[in-house]
């Protein structure tokens, strides 16, 4: 009979031979003989911290009750272990390449380094691992008590005893050596992993043990063979489909997110071969540990009497037949399923805490400075060690409020669940591009909260009340928010329940709000570089780095120690080839140190430290987020410059037509002019060539002297009249004449024209006819211009008419447009009318309409006519055909003071 | 003195040209000079001409009625029975892109209103020696 002293004395030897073992292989690993730790198989071992007393004790338990519904719990990690292989590389890899701590320092990291949300997470370990702690412990006191009466095994009687405080205590002794011996968390816990490893082997082969000597030794000679038994036990159980699935995708969650999981599967791995050997040897594992569970628990149920705790059949099936070795097996196969659980989990959220609570909160209180006497690595291994303590003692006072009690039976699901949470940002995190810290930490904060609402409270509200469910008519009385129901939606199983709305509702909105905000420039290129495509890019950091280099030797001898900072400081030296120990504060370098102290202090608290030493304001994040502002400024800027640039290549657009109508007036101009010139040069040839004849002929026939000279005298005539009606036009074009408004008779206007043109009447045999609508009209206007135009049109239609009896019609008429009165005066003849080709041309300047100058003039009569009326504010048209041309001048009765000015 | 040989050697010449007091100038005189003038100013019909006289020079104005007396010069130039015949071109324009187009077009000679008698003697005395 063993008695419960012996046990106690046997699981202190079992612990003192544990820290002989975890010391020896720190003592290995110092010397550089750590080839164990190398090994696929310590890997796969110290994985096995998954397997907690919960499930040792607790599975054969869960198969009394639910029958097969055990297998749920190795099922979901075997199926990811080996379906979902490449996530697990692609997590493990960006671990080992980020040097992160944990798991909160991965999404922090991963988030623009948030301290925020490194909070969060680290909340959320806290709140899951605790119980957890607790649970250990109550397995613990359990197994012990069953030692001390076998039959009435209840907790009750060790909660009290000194026993599972001593263990407590053992724990966090073996964890500050062996966690804390070396403070680069991410240099791992070699000491640690080998004790896992071994306790790990202890497990499988107790379990193991006693399952091959209950199956081929005890019991089932007499009865129906065990398969019959196996399946007509599963058959007592029916299969919650949903419940199965939901169990499968936790227990899948739990084993990546889970934080001593998560130490074990990221932070102490070493190369992808370990994790690709763990992918087949770790389901093997699990499929070993649960080979002889259904029959272990049909041997008790048909041996033990019904009293007995199925979550003890472990332990008491083998105590029941004698088999006190065996038990002791047991024992021990349950203690170090416990121990290695609280060992992996306290350092694992100590971790976290020191890093995302602790070292934070002291950084902020010390004001942001870091002076040569704080040593921050004494700071930061009293914080960890703190937390250690924390979080297992924690754990014990959890165990001793609510031990003895069904309420943590359910706790290892419930755990599950919370640690869960991480999930959608972990996943997101890693492989989707537009999630976003605000994201991640509404999705997580949501699911927490719905998580701790439908599933902690419920969970733990049995064991801390008796009156029953704290809200049976939900929160505040309203049904929608019933713990077990919410939004009146019920589900067949709570647990479920509480899966679809946290699970849900967290991805959702993670989601939703990554999709709403925009990641900041520190969180795209943390991104990036947990995307994997800029493994080797340098963070967005301004250079050259300020700073003072004497300065950053102090503070990494506090972060990492003497020795190491020396040697990373030479070595960095050398490599820029810089004399002496202190190297430039390049880039690189800066990088290369951040990193360093990210595996000690975590990601977001060594980029704060760093920023505060190095390049002072210039790289702290919140400079960095201004660059980002910055960048959007100058992207708005940019937009503001696009508009700018839109409208001056409008204005561009609006010049090259004001140029090109330059480049057309200045080529008008050049034809004007070569025109001009050549109207000059013809009279001009005329006049030179029968002068040198004159002279060189003089005293030659007089007769014909006297023609040339009367040539000479008409070509002169004409060149002047030319030089006159240039001025005149180019006056009329830039509106500079001079207009004399006064009030006279139309009649007296057309007198004084048809006057002017008497002598070309009358060598014309010209009729000149007036058919005046009223003679009285008056009309305000400048009348010499007036009467200027009209005398041209008379003479174009007198000189250009080929009639023997030219007849000219004046007609005057009054009209009335938009309510002003205006004068129309027509000039009607009979002539040949004008060229259908030319009618396009007559107001053209030079446009030599008809054979040589018979007409006298030089082709700017009609241009000039033109510019006089529409000076004077009105109309030049003209109607031709065969039988005759008609001109139509329109005037403003009254031409106004306004009208003269805008002239 | 010698009426034969003098009537043999007599030069015709086709005058083209529009202005009327330059023409009457240019025929006083090249017939002063012996030579014997035919004018016309139509650009349309200035080619038929050339072709019935079948003269030993053209004197060809750019611009003239009708048509421009770089046209007649290219049609000249592209009909076989006339194409040889020199042709000095006149134009009271003095800018090189018309003396250039007037090269192109297979003007013999070019000159620019106005110019000297003695100059224009001596240039058409040189085509048809």
């Amino acid at each position: 009979m063993i008695t419960l002293n012996f046990v106690i004395l046997i699981a202190a030897s079992y612990g003192l031979m544990l820290f002989g073992i975890a010391y020896y292989a720190d003592l290995r690993y110092r010397r550089g003989e750590g080839q164990l730790l190398q090994s696929p198989i310590v890997y796969t071992l110290s994985l096995s911290v998954y397997c907690t007393a919960w499930t040792f004790y607790g599975a054969v338990g869960s198969a009394v009750r639910n029958g097969l519904e055990f297998l749920t719990i190795y099922l979901g990690p075997t199926l990811l272990f080996i379906g979902w292989w490449w996530f697990l590389r692609r997590l493990v890899q960006t671990g080992r390449s980020e040097q992160v701590t944990s798991i909160a320092d991965l999404i922090s990291s991963r988030y623009g380094k948030s301290v925020s949300l490194g909070v969060v997470v680290t909340l959320l370990a806290v709140i899951g691992t605790t119980p957890y702690i607790a649970l250990q412990l109550q397995s613990l006191s359990l197994s012990f008590s069953v030692f001390g009466d076998i039959n009435t095994a209840t907790p009750g009687a060790i909660v009290n005893s000194p026993t599972p405080l001593v263990v407590a205590l053992g724990l966090v002794a073996f964890t500050i050596m062996f966690g804390t011996r070396n403070l680069n968390a991410s240099e791992r816990h070699e000491g640690v992993v080998i004790a896992i490893a071994v306790e790990a082997l202890v497990k499988l082969v107790a379990l193991l043990t006693i399952g091959i000597t209950v199956t081929f030794w005890l019991g089932y000679q007499d009865g129906p063979p065990l398969s019959e038994q196996i399946a007509s036990f599963s058959a007592q159980h029916s299969i919650n489909t949903s419940r199965w699935t939901v169990l499968m995708l936790l227990s899948s969650f739990a084993v990546v997110c889970l934080p001593r999981m998560f130490q074990v599967l990221v932070v102490e791995n070493r190369d992808d071969h370990q994790l690709a050997v763990a992918s087949w040897a770790f389901p093997t594992y699990l499929l070993a540990m649960c080979l002889f569970i259904v029959p272990i628990a049909l041997f008790g149920l048909s041996n033990l009497p019904s009293t007995a705790n199925p979550d003890l059949f472990v332990l008491t099936v083998p105590l029941s037949q004698g088999h006190d070795g065996l038990a002791l097996l047991a024992f021990l196969g349950g203690f170090s399923s416990a121990t290695a659980m609280v060992i992996v989990a306290a350092l694992a959220v100590s971790t976290m805490m020191s890093n995302h609570i602790i070292l934070p909160l002291w950084f902020w209180m010390s004001g942001m400075s870091v002076s040569a006497n704080d040593d921050l690595r004494r700071v930061t291994l009293i914080g960890r060690r703190a937390c250690i303590i924390l979080i297992i003692l924690l754990g014990y006072f959890y165990f001793r409020l609510t031990g003895g009690t069904d309420a943590l039976a359910a706790i290892g699901l419930i755990a599950f669940l919370g640690v869960s949470q991480v999930m959608p940002a972990l996943v997101g995190g890693l492989f989707w591009r537009f999630a976003t810290r605000a994201g991640a930490l509404a999705g997580t904060i949501t699911g927490m909260v719905i998580w701790g609402f439908t599933s902690l409270l419920p969970g733990i509200e049995g064991g801390l009340s008796n009156a029953g469910p704290l809200m049976p008519n939900g929160l505040f009385g309203w049904q929608w928010l019933h713990p077990n129901a919410l939004f009146g939606v019920s589900f067949s199983d709570p647990l479920v329940h509480a899966f679809f709305w946290s699970i849900g509702l967290n991805t959702l909105a993670f989601i939703a709000v990554s999709l709403m905000t925009r990641a900041t420039a520190l969180e795209r290129f943390q991104e990036m570089v947990f995307s994997q495509s800029a493994r080797n890019m340098t963070a967005p950091r301004t250079t050259p780095i300020e700073g003072d280099a004497d300065q950053l030797l102090v503070l990494s001898q506090r972060v990492l120690g003497r020795k190491a900072t020396n040697q990373i400081f030479k070595q960095a030296a050398r490599d820029q080839k810089v004399s002496g120990s202190l190297p430039n504060l390049t880039t690189s370098f800066i990088e290369r140190l951040e990193r360093e102290f990210a595996a000690v202090v975590g990601a977001s608290t060594a980029n704060a430290m760093i920023s505060r030493v190095a390049g002072q304001r210039e790289i702290s994040v919140s400079a960095l987020v201004a660059m980002a502002d910055e960048a959007a400024q100058i992207v708005s800027y940019s937009a503001r410059l696009q508009e700018k640039s839109d409208e001056l290549e409008r204005t561009a657009a609006e010049l090259r037509v004001a140029n090109m109508k330059l480049i057309q007036l200045g080529e008008q101009r050049d034809t004007f002019l070569s025109q001009v010139s050549h109207e000059l040069r013809t009279p001009m040839t005329s006049i030179r060539s029968f002068s040198e004849i004159l002279k060189d002929d003089a005293g030659a026939d007089s007769q014909r002297g006297a023609y040339f000279a009367s040539i000479i005298n008409d070509e002169s005539i004409r060149l002047t009249k030319l030089l006159d009606e240039i001025l005149e036009l180019s006056f009329l074009e830039s509106g500079r004449i001079k207009i004399d408004i006064s009030k006279c008779a139309v009649t007296d206007v057309i007198n004084r024209a048809i006057l002017a043109t008497t002598s070309l009447t009358a060598e014309t045999n010209a009729v000149i006819t007036q058919t005046l609508h009223n003679p009285a009209t008056m009309v305000e206007t400048d009348a010499d211009r007036l009467a200027q135009a009209v005398i041209n049109l008379l003479t174009n239609a007198i000189k250009h008419n080929d009639k023997p009896t030219p007849e000219i019609t004046i007609a005057t008429q009054e009209i009335k447009v938009l309510n002003q009165g205006r004068l129309v005066i027509s000039i009607a003849d009979n002539g040949p009318g004008i060229a259908p080709q030319n009618r396009g041309l007559i107001f053209e300047k030079f446009a030599s309409l008809s054979p040589g100058d018979a007409s006298g003039g030089v082709g700017l009569g009609l241009p000039i006519t033109k510019q006089i009326i529409e000076n004077l504010n009105g109309e030049l048209s003209f109607y031709s055909n065969d039988n005759g041309t008609v001109f139509k001048i329109t005037l403003p009765l009254a031409l106004t003071r306004a009208d003269d000015t805008k002239n | 003195m010698v009426p034969f040989s003098k009537e043999t050697a007599m030069k015709k010449i086709v005058l083209i040209e529009d202005e009327q007091h330059i023409a009457e100038a240019l025929q006083f005189l090249f017939t002063q000079q012996g030579w014997k003038v035919a004018m016309h100013n139509d650009g349309a019909t200035a080619l038929d001409l050339i072709r019935s006289e079948a003269p030993d020079l053209v004197v060809l104005d750019i611009m003239i009625l009708n048509k421009s007396g770089l046209d007649v010069l290219r049609e000249m130039r592209e009909s076989k029975d006339i194409a040889d015949i020199p042709v000095l071109m006149l134009t009271a324009k003095g800018q090189a892109n018309n003396r250039m187009a007037a090269e192109l077009a297979g003007a013999t000679q070019f000159m620019t209103k106005p110019f000297s008698n003695a100059e224009l003697i001596e240039t058409v005395r040189a085509l048809i020696p």
